[in-house]
């Protein structure tokens, strides 16, 4: 338990006993009609689903940590809390600095415009001011290798170009703390290793990053630390060759 | 990003939402600009003739509209004029109260993924709204040459009227998008209830000729106060009565209050339906 949420430890995250639970109705009832006329016959049932149930994790600065778990094991759920886009039901977070999610296409690009418009829109997303996202241009450019491509609407992109200029975008800034949601499992292996080697670069420095991802040799090389959820339970949390082993044995034995 | 080290948050301490989204707005403007632009830049884009679509489609629907009613309505001097002058009124209101509420119900994908004031997207489809309108004045300003309408100082309040009609749409867009989230039946509910909406408002046809004893209905509705206002300076050239005036001035800022602290009260649960 944490007594004093102000002592200047190191930690950078602090989630304390987070619960989040999310009400589904027990049929989807997605009319008014409908569900005026079932809540005037009291017919209204929830099915309580606990996403995740009393968390406590501590991330400390500037390292790169690891979320495993199988599908449905509450680790969206949880990046989700540490974004602050869900308000946990019951329980704290307690964060420092600034959350960059690499963001999905789709949802911080339009693809009409070009590569290096959706550049802006990102980064006023993630809150950037519209000079710092200029002065960071080049690099963005450089990283993303588009070239010319970059002022082209990206719809006209492959998936790869899309994916290298998602990940300048969202670390070019190093951020406080970076978000990576299955992102490195897209794209070729250059452009994979290229990406390991800025996150190994970002690691006892400024930025904390966060690493979700199915794939255990990426975990393995990247994140000292790790936490396995399972059924929105902490399973495990420690080094992440610890954690690994116990989870492929519960796998194997699953 | 040096401020950003004192950026901290705690869930268990947040002031109200209401006030925490108006100064995320502030913090986030240069977030609404880009938003405004890609509104405004990705619907003209893969059009040849680009913005000038802002300027063409009210000219256009006034000259159908012209066509259609001027042997009904052919008394009025100016009825070009009139109709084009409530035309962009209603537009104005119609197309960002749609945006605001599909922006939220069917574009949540971001509010999904990553903090941000949730009213930014009602804050830049009213932005976009409002570059439009002020677009659309050219088309105005043709017609009433056309037409011989005068010129008169009168038009200098325009942006008062933009403004009120401006809070007045955002209020709204924000209450039924608070209530679309839950139910995305009511974002296809509100399309009917506009075009009835509209031909309850004297936006083609004029005040006159709604007969003596309906009258008094009229008074309840918010955009007849609005239209009347928006349309006052341009069409008779005088500056709205004081009566009409007041009325739009409280029902519009009401609207836009309670829109804003209706929507900030449901905002923590979008994340969860969106």
């Amino acid at each position: 338990m944490i007594t004093d949420i102000n002592s200047p430890l190191n930690d950078i995250i602090r989630i304390e006993n987070v619960s989040v639970r999310y009400l589904l109705p027990g049929e989807r009832i997605l009319t008014f009609k409908e569900y005026a006329i079932r809540l005037l016959q009291g017919r209204i049932k929830y099915i309580d689903f606990n996403a995740l149930q009393n968390v406590s994790l501590r991330i400390r600065k500037g390292e790169i940590f690891g979320i495993i778990g199988n599908n449905g094991a509450g680790k969206s759920t949880l990046l989700k809390v540490i974004s602050r886009v869900l308000i946990p039901t019951q329980g704290r977070v307690w964060i420092k600095g600034k959350v960059s999610p690499m963001l999905e296409l789709g949802a911080g690009f339009h693809p009409e415009l070009t590569g290096r418009e959706n550049v802006f829109l990102n980064g006023t997303i993630l809150g950037h001011p519209h000079h710092q996202i200029e002065e960071h241009m080049d690099e963005i450019i450089e990283f993303s290798e588009l070239g010319a491509f970059i002022d082209s609407p990206i719809r006209t992109y492959s998936s790869g170009m899309y994916a290298r200029l998602g990940f300048a975008a969202a670390t070019t800034w190093e951020p406080d703390i970076l978000i990576l949601d299955e992102v490195l499992s897209v794209g070729d292996e250059s452009f994979r290793r290229k990406c390991e080697m800025r996150m190994k670069s970002f690691r006892n420095g400024h930025t904390t990053s966060i690493l979700v991802s199915h794939s255990m040799e990426t975990v393995l090389s990247l994140c000292e630390r790790t936490a396995w959820l399972d059924h929105g339970t902490l399973r495990s949390v420690g080094p992440s060759t610890e954690v690994i082993a116990e989870y492929r044995q519960a796998q194997a034995g699953a | 990003m040096k401020t950003s080290e004192e950026l901290i948050y705690d869930s268990a301490r947040r002031g109200p939402v209401a006030l925490e989204e108006l100064r995320g707005i502030f913090q986030y403007r240069d977030l609404i600009y880009q938003l405004v632009r890609r509104d405004i830049v990705s619907r003209y884009k893969r059009s040849v003739l680009g913005i000038a679509w802002t300027l063409l489609q009210p000219l256009g629907m006034m000259i159908i509209l012209s066509l259609v009613f001027s042997t009904l309505f052919q008394s009025i001097k100016g009825y070009p004029t009139y109709i084009l002058s409530g035309l962009i009124a209603w537009t104005f209101f119609a197309q960002t109260t749609t945006a605001i509420i599909n922006q939220i119900v069917w574009g949540g994908a971001l509010l999904r993924q990553i903090y941000m004031p949730r009213t930014s997207f009602a804050v830049s489809a009213i932005g976009t709204g409002l570059v439009n309108i002020a677009l659309s004045v050219i088309p105005l300003f043709l017609i009433m040459l056309v037409t011989g309408l005068p010129f008169r100082w009168s038009l200098l309040f325009l942006p008062v009227s933009m403004l009120l009609l401006a809070a007045f749409s955002m209020g709204v867009g924000l209450i039924i998008s608070t209530v679309a989230v839950h139910f995305p039946d009511v974002a296809e509910m509100y399309s009917l209830i506009l075009t009835a909406w509209m031909y309850l408002t004297p936006i083609v046809y004029p005040e006159r000729i709604i007969p003596e004893t309906y009258r008094w209905f009229f008074n309840f509705n918010p955009m007849y106060h609005i239209v009347k206002i928006f349309r006052a300076p341009i069409f008779e050239g005088v500056i709205p009565d004081m009566k009409t005036l007041i009325v739009a001035l409280v029902v519009s800022l009401c609207t836009l209050f309670v829109g804003w602290l209706f929507f900030s009260k449901r905002a923590d649960e979008f994340a969860y339906y969106v």
